[in-house]
């Protein structure tokens, strides 16, 4: 129940954070973006702010005994730049990333509804693509 | 003044909410990484993830009626909109995160990976939208 009322509290705070940030207003991603125009760096106080507070919660937990999740992916490959590529070129384009996607659906923007309806049909095909793929690299004849 | 102060406290406020969920669920708050998972999950990993969505958007829900100027439609036509996101569904879910998940948890973890991931995306975000300011000749 814990850890329901605190996923829930989560995602609440989360929400009034983005909003109250400016990253839902599409036009301040693409201001930040614009580095040879009217650059406007607001945002990267955004990243400031959220670094800050997450770090020293993170590395106080830590120096308490808390251990590291070991399951998160360590390598450094050409599916992390791509992806990141494509999700960087996505990103310029409407201004909007996943979180902030969300929250502005929630306000009834028909954008941002269709947006997060998009992301979320290229979460679970890629996931789908990705589990055929791996078990067909899975149960091919070993070369070794 | 704000022009700095909004963005510093909405951060600081999603580095809390963040932090959060690591210090009492021992989770990483990547957005795409939550929904994306609730796909392939079993049940007892889908529940609290559809719980820290309902959050997210009673969160939006109230913000648009507390705080309506900070929401506006994105410049792009419909189709594009789509398009892009079907660019960040994809290209979040190989990279496995986002802005919070990378951007915020992982660069304060001092991950490689995040970091690497961090710069590319700004970096091909900003190639974007100076092509595109090239393409569409006008804007700031």
């Amino acid at each position: 129940m814990k850890l329901l009322v605190s996923a829930f509290a989560s995602g609440l705070l989360f929400a009034i954070g983005l909003a109250i940030a400016g990253m839902t207003v599409p036009a301040n991603v693409i201001a930040f973006l614009n580095v040879t125009g009217q650059w406007n760096p607001a945002l990267a106080f955004v990243m400031v702010g959220g670094i800050s507070v997450y770090s020293l919660s993170y590395w106080i937990s830590i120096r308490m005994g808390a251990t590291p999740n070991a399951a998160l992916p360590r390598a450094i490959d050409a599916r992390l730049v791509g992806g990141s590529v494509l999700f960087g070129i996505g990103w310029g384009v409407a201004g909007f990333c996943p979180g902030p996607a969300l929250v502005a659906a929630a306000s009834g923007s028909l954008h941002a509804v269709v947006f997060v309806a998009a992301m979320v049909s290229a979460f679970w095909a890629t996931r789908r693509a990705d589990a055929h793929f791996r078990r067909r690299t899975a149960s091919a004849p070993d070369n070794g | 003044m704000t022009q700095i102060a909004m963005p510093l406290l909405g951060g600081a406020m999603v580095g809390a909410a963040s932090a959060l969920l690591w210090l009492v669920n021992r989770r990483v708050a990547g957005i795409s990484g939550i929904v994306g998972g609730v796909f392939g999950a079993p049940a007892s990993d889908r529940t609290w993830r559809l719980i820290f969505l309902a959050g997210l958007v009673l969160g939006g829900a109230l913000m648009s009626r507390v705080l309506p100027a900070a929401f506006a439609p994105p410049a792009t036509p419909m189709w594009l909109t789509a398009v892009s996101g079907v660019l960040v569904g994809v290209g979040t879910t190989l990279a496995n995160g986002c802005t919070s998940g990378h951007g915020i948890c992982g660069n304060s973890r001092l991950s490689p990976r995040s970091m690497i991931a961090t710069c590319t995306f700004i970096a091909a975000g900003m190639m974007v939208v100076f092509c595109m300011r090239l393409v569409c000749g006008a804007g700031p």
